[in-house]
């Protein structure tokens, strides 16, 4: 038999429900692997008793017949999600040791299915980053490394645990969050799939936030079926969120493998960014390619605004978090550094609590909201956001999904960005356009750069179209037949 | 009914006039927050109302109750005032341990509740009541803070969450207020409106109805041109009395604080835009912040919360269940029961009041128990310090009392004693009556018994009373002590008169 840790969720579950093995021994099997990944950094929290302990009950339910959709399959969670008795920090030193006294949404959705949570995976603090190495526990690395080179990567941000977690086989999936990337970028880094849903599919009750209304919940997993089976599961509507949807979640898997024979496929002009490295364009082109023999029809569509969305994201999103982290101030919870008055405690609080990254963007955040800048930076910027949205909208009236790399590079080193933000934030161009938007983007692996480093394209698709993001994702996923896997290193 | 007279304070260079606007922060009477299911209930120990999105803790989000909603439209409608079918929730950023979020959650650019207008009946004692309309700017929802208790400890400060979240209504006037009196009575008049609507219970004790006041002083003419045009400048520079929750302070506050502008003014200085305490032991205000260290609060809209979009459907629905409002009901009350306004005033001034004289009335005569229900009752509920709720005396039986009057049965006097009584828990009036006897003598013969021996009696009294006719009062006395209180009166007035020929 094959490694356990190695099967995709799919196959899995078969597995689970076929009874050729238990969730203990397959869970056993993963506990195994983390322990011997811990060089990986993956898992923040590791969470084994209770990956046991749900992993029998599982095993009972099988047993008797019973179970959910997930039943038995050992998942790690993205520590942004709070997880009832489970310490979760958003991987931030402010949350101090929290431990929820609730459970999220999302996760509670995948434990009503009968998911094991195998522990808590690492991630850039509050999300914020686009390497992992904002993170209070340091980063994660990357399973994959460059042709005959040893250097450290990174397997992207802020999902960098969920990827390389996934991309390591130390789980079957995991769940990730994406607020301008930070799900589709690591999974382009990693070789995995990573799929965020229109902005209201999934709530984002119990999600440490970052930015409320970019922020949206998704899977990270081998396959595209994988994914789409998990994010049906994550999606619900919840009275707990006023910003969720009221709409039914749909059968996604059945259409991963449907084809995309007469669809029409719009590759924007303006994703045609000056300085695109040759390796990406020609991964794109193939994209195209591949589509067209699959039955696809390509249009060339413009998106005249794309140039204003990373400026307008970098408004609102920190914007948005000056406001949502105010609440961690050390006087209820988390970490809290005394100072001779409340002033004083509040600025050894926060500035003890909070890493660089995130208080240069708190401090952005705080800027652009002040009187006299307001109207020059939020307001604007809202209006950019409009127009981007008007943009999709135009574009869509002549296609079905747009076509886009995931990412400008491969995976990079530790270091080798993180001197200078702005070219960080650049990791995000492709893809904050569809939170701008609150659309859906899934990126699939799609080849090796000359480097021998995964690379992803990234489909966008209409307000909840995420069956057009699948039917592509499942097309380009089968038209490349990317099968490599990182050497086990470690 | 008077006019409307300017209120003017003598300063050294002559008459000024005060400018108010009022800003009343009215609790909405919900049993639960205004963005969480948490109890509201008062009194509940320290830090027990409070849910996970009242502490703002890691992921939680606020999802509106929409019974605040239609409370804050009934209470819009109350003022006669423009419901707005959209509207949006506001972030007010800023640090305090008592603020979890570190924001409030506030409707700063489009509130729920435009512009209204209410009428505001103004007693100033010797003089006149006149009345006057008081224009609304707006009202908004908002949450309500914790509370930092600083007197526990010398060295820590405590917060009770229980309050944080509640849900407050804002309703702002527009600067129509013109003396101390008009302040307090415009307070007065809208507590009686939330009260009637029974959108908050306007207890200004527990602080769930509370005034900011905004004071300015000008010349006289000045405000008039402020109306013309609207233009702020031909106002003076206000200052903002911050959690006034007493008639009589906001009253002594105002008048501490024009007094104190003015003094600044005529003195060569310029007031500063700030906010002021009242101190009532002091009896005076006293700057809490300045314009200048004035927080930049970042509003912008929360994104957790969705533009508030009401149909006019449901608007329709909650006016159709208004309840009548103090005004209607004075209006019905001069015209049904015959009431002066006065009387009518303070008989609807609050819905507990009118349902009891609305029930001592019914089949009775309703001037007679108007005023017995506002002078004797209400006397001696003042005395004693009683609420309503807690009269000895019902409204019915009260109502018993009255008929026995109205048909002759006793006297007023009589009446007075019985109602003692009453008080005093010996039961119904007619049971009274009956077991002490106090039934009133009408029996002409019986009067005239009386009448005869006490002529016969005093016949140097009744030599007085042909020269001066007043005296007669002394012979009514006299008969009154011997029948016991129980002669009917006129009945007395007029045999006397017959008798002794006047």
């Amino acid at each position: 038999m094959t490694d356990l840790t190695d099967l995709t969720l799919a196959a899995a579950l078969d597995g689970l429900k076929s009874k050729q093995f238990s969730s203990a021994e397959i869970t056993g099997a993963f506990l195994q692997a983390m322990e011997k990944a811990r060089i990986l950094n993956a898992y923040v929290v590791e969470t084994p008793e209770k990956a046991i302990e749900m992993a029998k009950a599982s095993d009972a339910r099988i047993a008797k017949g019973e179970g959910g959709r997930l039943e038995g399959a050992p998942l790690g969670i993205k520590d942004l999600y709070c997880t009832k008795g489970v310490r979760t920090t958003a991987c931030s030193n402010i949350l101090g040791e929290f431990t929820p006294t609730y459970e999220s949404t999302v996760t509670q959705n995948l434990w009503d299915e009968g998911a094991v949570m195998l522990g808590k995976l690492n991630m850039d603090e509050f999300a914020m980053g686009s390497s992992n190495e904002t993170s209070r526990f340091g980063p994660p690395i990357n399973p994959w490394r460059r042709k005959g080179d040893n250097a450290g990567l990174t397997p992207g941000g802020s999902s960098g645990g969920s990827a390389a977690a996934v991309s390591g086989n130390l789980c079957l999936a995991a769940t990730a969050s994406d607020t301008g990337g930070s799900i589709r970028q690591p999974a382009s880094f990693t070789g995995t799939v990573g799929i965020k849903p229109t902005y209201g599919r999934a709530s984002r009750y119990g999600m440490v936030a970052f930015a409320s209304s970019l922020d949206q919940a998704g899977p990270i997993a081998k396959t595209v079926d994988d994914s789409a089976l998990l994010l049906e599961i994550m999606c619900s509507h919840d009275p707990r969120d006023s910003t969720s949807l009221k709409v039914e979640t749909p059968d996604w898997r059945s259409q991963v493998r449907k084809g995309v024979k007469g669809m029409k496929i719009g590759i924007p002009k303006e994703y045609r960014i000056e300085g695109l490295s040759e390796e990406i364009e020609a991964l794109w082109q193939q994209g195209i390619v591949w589509l067209k023999a699959a039955g696809a029809e390509i249009v060339e569509i413009s998106l005249p605004h794309t140039k204003y969305a990373l400026p307008a994201y970098y408004i609102v999103a920190p914007a948005e978090a000056s406001s949502n982290l105010a609440r961690y101030d050390g006087m209820r919870y988390g970490a809290r550094v005394e100072g001779n008055n409340l002033t004083q405690t509040y600025e050894a609080s926060r500035a003890g609590g909070f890493g660089k990254e995130v208080q240069r963007r708190l401090m952005i955040g705080t800027y652009v909201l002040s009187s006299g800048y307001y109207d020059a930076y939020y307001l604007r910027a809202q209006k950019v956001r409009t127009k981007i949205f008007q943009d999709f909208v135009d574009a869509f009236e002549t296609c079905d999904a747009i076509l886009t790399p995931a990412c400008p590079s491969p995976a990079f080193a530790f270091g080798e960005k993180s001197g200078d933000p702005i070219e960080m934030y650049l990791n995000d161009v492709f893809t904050v356009t569809a939170n701008l938007a609150g659309l859906p983007g899934i990126a699939v692996p799609a080849g090796l750069s000359a480097s021998g480093l995964p690379l992803g394209l990234q489909v966008i698709g209409k307000a909840l179209d995420e069956s057009a993001c699948f039917r592509v994702g499942g097309a380009l996923e089968d038209a490349a037949g990317f099968v490599a896997k990182p050497d086990r290193w470690w | 009914m008077s006019e409307r007279t300017p209120f003017r304070i003598k300063g050294e260079t002559g008459d000024w006039e005060v400018v108010m606007g009022l800003e009343i922060h009215a609790q909405v009477a919900s049993n639960a927050k205004l963005f969480s299911g948490a109890s509201t209930t008062f009194g509940a120990d320290p830090n027990c109302n409070v849910s996970l999105v009242d502490a703002a803790m890691p992921g939680m989000l606020p999802v509106i109750n929409r019974f605040c909603v239609e409370q804050a439209i009934r209470t819009g409608l109350g003022l006669k005032a423009q419901i707005n079918t959209y509207s949006r929730f506001d972030r007010k950023n800023y640090f305090y341990p008592d603020l979890p979020q570190g924001y409030q959650i506030s409707q700063f650019a489009h509130p729920i509740v435009g512009e209204g207008e209410i009428e505001v009946d103004v007693e100033v004692p010797g003089k006149e009541d006149y009345s006057f309309p008081c224009r609304i700017e707006r009202l908004h929802l908002e949450q309500d803070a914790g509370k930092s208790i600083h007197d526990m400890d010398p060295h820590a400060t405590y917060v009770d969450l229980n309050r944080s979240g509640v849900a407050l209504m804002e309703i702002v006037s527009k600067p129509d207020i013109r003396s101390p009196a008009e302040a307090a009575a415009y307070v007065k008049k809208l507590r009686a409106i939330v009260i009637a609507l029974g959108t908050c219970d306007g207890d200004m004790e527990k602080g769930n109805l509370r005034a900011d006041v905004n004071v300015s002083v000008c010349k006289p003419g000045q405000y008039e041109k402020f109306r013309e045009t609207g233009d702020f400048s031909h106002l003076g520079t206000r200052c903002e009395l911050k959690n006034m929750n007493s008639y009589r302070f906001i009253q002594q506050a105002i008048e501490y604080e024009a007094r104190r502008q003015i003094e600044i003014i005529e003195g060569g200085g310029k007031v500063d835009q700030e906010t002021r305490l009242f101190d009532p032991v002091k009896g005076e205000t006293r700057s809490m912040r300045s314009k200048e260290d004035a927080h930049d609060y970042r509003y912008f809209p929360d994104p957790d919360l969705l533009p508030l979009e009401v149909e006019q459907a449901w608007i329709e629905e909650i006016r159709k269940s208004l309840p009548e409002l103090p005004d209607q009901k004075r209006a019905r009350f001069e015209k049904d029961y015959g009431l002066s306004r006065y009387d009518a005033g303070v008989l609807t001034s609050d819905a507990d009041k009118a349902a009891f004289f609305e029930e001592a009335a019914t089949g009775r005569d309703a001037k007679l128990t108007a005023n017995w229900v506002t002078q004797e009752l209400f006397g001696y509920l003042n005395k004693e310090g009683l609420e309503l709720s807690q009269s000895p005396v019902s409204a019915n039986a009260l109502g018993g009392l009255i008929e026995l009057i109205s048909n002759d049965t006793i006297s007023g006097k009589i009446a007075k004693d019985v109602f003692a009584r009453m008080i005093a828990g010996e039961g119904e009036a007619a049971a009274i009556v009956e077991k002490h006897g106090l039934k009133q003598v009408t029996d002409t013969g019986a009067i005239e018994k009386v009448v005869d021996a006490i002529i016969a009696a005093n016949p140097e009294q009744v030599a007085k009373v042909k020269d001066k006719p007043q005296t007669l009062g002394w012979f009514v006395g006299q008969v009154m002590k011997e029948s016991g209180g129980k002669a009917n009166p006129k009945a007395v007035n007029d045999i006397l008169k017959a008798k002794l020929g006047i």
